[in-house]
This record gives structure tokens, C-alpha cells and sequence, in this order.
């Protein structure tokens, strides 16, 4: 188990800077992020954007940014869980918590602060009855390993990347595999799409396109999927898998079931300190909300100087905070 | 000043009339008229959740760029005349469209 003052959840911009402002008040941070490096959304995504509302940098890009905010935070020695997604929140008798991953890893601190930006990627899910019966029984939102599909029948649906690609690579090793596809024609990948067309003239796969899938079942276990198409009438082809790959998209994912009020899916504060409703949980930067929110980055590293002289009771509770100015008394590694 | 009209989830339509040099996408837009839409990634076509249909006006906007075109082809709801409301800057050419809200709500 590893032992901290503050678990931050999320190590983007304002996580990251959560531990500066916890530093100068004596307090060590362990941060946890799914992605498997620091930088969140600016290294992630948008790496080499120039950033312009950063105060004293007319302009910095994203990754320049993160790499000065790492800097800037090493001399408190920030510990960190990459590429593990949070799941469980467990309260201790004495108030305080035990964070755990989805691979087991477990950080127990005096205060939990949520500064997890867009919350955490998860497969779109289709509008489809009874899908949810058969996730794990023939329904997959991810190819996790191929062979897992080697000569089982396989529906994949969805029109973007992925579904091409997965539809190309499957073709060569399941039974069979059909597409479904709501479009007749897809934009991205010219190469991917031409490849599908050719498979398909073969007889290698079968394609469906203009058609919806509507419903499945089985018997405890995935063995029909049905889908309408443009003549409107219903459909079905038996099949062992039905892969639906729909993109991804950002939502709260476990976070959500903690108790914390949620509006929209950010999590509402008090703009007093950025607590929670939740005794010892904060929340700050894009995943929270509050009356005014305006979700910039500079916004998310005032809420986290203002979180951490309030979790400071929480950590030190016997102990009187005194405000102290950086330019007065330097900054103290630990 | 340009009126387009919105026609929200329980298909109630709805003109709004709005400023063209305010320098907004059409997604801020609508959370500004207290649409319910959730705008997760604040305008870079990563969730998809402003997903709006064009009912009237398609031909007329800019086409869709690589990352909002991606985003439409993966989303099981889209149509030919989906777009993404953060991606569509208000400009004169939206004088008299309609756009039906889409995305999800949670």
C-alpha cells in the first residue's frame, strides 16, 4: 500500500500543479492518471497547440507547459500510478481513504482531490435492446486479443477507423465476419475503406451497409443479432460476437458512483475551498462545476491553491496554517 | 443578426436570434440559450455530445474537417446530415437553418 497525504486523480495541467500548491504547505502528493504519462489532455491530445491565456506566457505549447509544470513541482517528489484507470474509494475509520486501480494498486492519503479534466475514455455504447444482457457473453467493446475470435462468427458494427481495421485484421481469422454500417460509404481511412470493398467483393466478408443494428439475443449467451436495413424490414444472423466499435467517449466512469453530487457529469463544489459534498474530497479544474465555471486552465490552478489550504485540516489537523509568500520564504523541497 | 431555429429532444421548435460578430461555434450558442447539452471537451470534437442534425441549411455550411468527420463516422446516431455544433462558427450563411439537438444528455 502506498502511503500519501493527497491522492490526485488525474495528472494533466492542474493536477499537476495541485502539487506545488500541497508542497508549500508540507503536504506529498500521489498522483494517479490513466493515461500512461503525465500532461493529461495537453500531451495526449494536443501536444504541440500553442497555449495564449497561460499568465506570463503570451505563448507556451501544451507539451512546453507540462514539462515546466514537472519542473516546477519536483522539488516536493510527486510519486505516480500511470496508465491505471481509479475504481474503488474505500473511508477509514479516522476520515481518511483508500484509493484503488483497476490493477490492484492501492493509495491510502488524508485527502482525495479529482482533478481528472474530461474523465476518462470509455467505448460509445449503440442504442441497442438488450446489449448490456450480453456484455462479457458475446458482446466485446474492444479487440483485447484476436485469437480470442479465431474461427468464432463475428459481427463488428460502426463506420470509423477501427471498425475498418479490426474488420481487415478479423477477416483472416474468425469463422466469419460481417460489418454492419449505418452509411454506404466511409470518410476516413480511403485505404481501409477500399480494402473492406474489395473483402467484400471476394466473399471474403460480408458487408451491410444502410442498416442499423436493433436488438439481441441468446440464451445466456450472445447467438443472434438483429439490424434493419433500408427496406426497412428486420434481419438476423446467428453469431458467436458482436463487436459494436463506436469511438470513444469522455465520461466520470467510477468516479460517478462515489456520492458526490454530480451536475452534467462535473462535480459540483463549493467555490469556498473546491470540497465536495463529500467530507475530504475536492474536486478541481475541468471535472468540477460551479455557478460562473469557466473551464480554463488558469481557473483550475486558482482552485487548487485554494483546495490546498483548506485540505491542510484534513492532513495536519492539530496544526494552525499560516499564509506564506513564496517570494518571503523560497520554496522548501521536502 | 440572423435567426436559426433549434428543435430540442422532445421535438419542440424554437427561433433564436443571434449576434454573427460574436465569434462563436454554434455549440456555445446553444449552452449560452440554456440548451441542455453537455459540451464535455469544450469544443475540440472529442465527445461528440453537441452532435446536432442540420435539417435545414446542410449544403450551405463549410464541409466537416478530418477530426470532426472521424468523430461523425464513429458515432452509431449520425446521419449524412450530422454535424458537430462546436465545429460550425456563426456566420451569416446560418441565416434561417435548423438544427435538431442530438447529442446525449448524461
Amino acid at each position: 500500500m502506498i502511503k500519501t497525504d493527497i491522492c490526485i486523480i488525474g495528472a494533466g495541467p492542474v493536477g499537476l500543479f495541485a502539487v506545488f500548491e500541497a508542497g508549500l504547505l508540507k503536504m506529498r502528493c500521489h498522483l494517479i492518471d490513466t493515461l500512461p504519462q503525465v500532461g493529461g489532455q495537453l500531451s495526449e491530445i494536443y501536444p504541440r497547440k500553442p497555449i495564449y491565456d497561460i499568465p506570463g506566457y503570451p505563448t507556451i505549447d501544451a507539451q512546453d507547459l507540462i514539462d515546466r509544470l514537472m519542473e516546477q513541482i519536483a522539488p516536493f517528489k510527486p510519486e505516480f500510478t500511470l496508465g491505471e484507470r481509479v475504481e474503488t474509494l474505500l473511508k477509514q475509520d479516522d476520515g481518511s481513504y483508500i484509493v484503488g486501480t483497476s490493477d490492484g494498486s492501492l493509495i491510502h492519503a488524508s485527502v482525495v482531490v479529482i482533478a481528472g479534466g474530461l474523465g476518462c475514455f470509455e467505448p460509445r455504447k449503440p442504442d441497442v435492446q438488450d446489449l448490456a444482457n450480453f456484455e462479457g457473453k458475446g458482446v466485446e467493446y474492444m479487440v483485447k486479443n484476436p485469437e480470442h475470435f479465431r474461427a468464432k462468427k463475428v459481427i463488428l458494427a460502426g463506420g470509423g477507423d477501427s471498425a475498418l481495421d479490426w474488420t481487415i485484421f478479423l477477416a483472416d481469422v474468425a469463422e466469419r465476419v460481417t460489418l454492419i454500417h449505418r452509411g454506404d460509404t466511409f470518410r476516413g481511412a480511403p485505404d481501409s475503406a477500399e480494402k473492406v470493398f474489395e473483402l467484400a467483393r471476394e466473399g471474403v466478408i460480408d458487408l451491410i451497409l444502410q442498416s442499423n443494428l436493433v436488438s439481441v439475443s441468446g440464451n445466456g449467451k450472445l447467438n443472434e443479432v438483429s439490424y434493419i436495413g433500408r427496406d426497412k424490414i428486420k434481419k438476423s444472423i446467428e453469431t458467436d460476437y458482436l463487436i459494436p466499435l463506436f469511438g470513444l467517449s469522455p465520461k466520470l466512469g467510477p468516479i460517478g458512483t462515489w456520492g458526490l453530487n454530480i451536475d452534467k457529469s462535473a462535480i459540483e463544489v463549493n467555490t469556498f475551498d473546491y470540497s465536495t459534498n463529500v467530507e475530504g474530497i475536492y474536486a478541481i479544474g475541468d471535472i468540477n462545476t460551479y455557478p460562473g465555471k469557466l473551464k480554463l486552465i488558469l481557473c483550475g490552478f486558482h482552485e487548487a491553491a485554494l483546495m490546498a489550504q483548506s485540505a491542510f485540516k484534513h492532513v495536519y489537523p492539530d496544526q494552525k496554517l499560516s499564509f506564506k509568500y513564496t517570494t518571503v520564504y523560497g520554496v522548501n523541497s521536502f | 443578426m440572423i435567426t436559426i431555429t433549434i428543435e430540442d429532444r422532445n421535438g419542440e421548435q424554437q427561433p433564436i436570434e443571434v449576434p454573427t460578430d460574436i465569434n462563436l461555434s454554434l455549440m456555445e450558442v446553444l449552452k449560452a440559450s440554456d440548451y441542455s447539452i453537455l459540451a464535455t471537451c469544450g469544443g475540440m470534437a472529442l465527445c461528440a455530445t453537441c452532435h446536432v442534425q442540420v435539417l435545414e441549411g446542410y449544403d450551405d455550411l463549410p464541409t466537416a474537417g478530418d477530426d470532426e468527420m472521424n468523430m461523425l463516422d464513429t458515432l452509431p446516431d449520425a446521419g449524412f446530415d450530422s454535424r458537430l455544433a462546436c465545429q460550425l462558427r456563426i456566420s451569416k450563411e446560418m441565416d434561417g437553418m435548423v438544427f435538431r439537438i442530438r447529442g446525449d444528455e448524461q
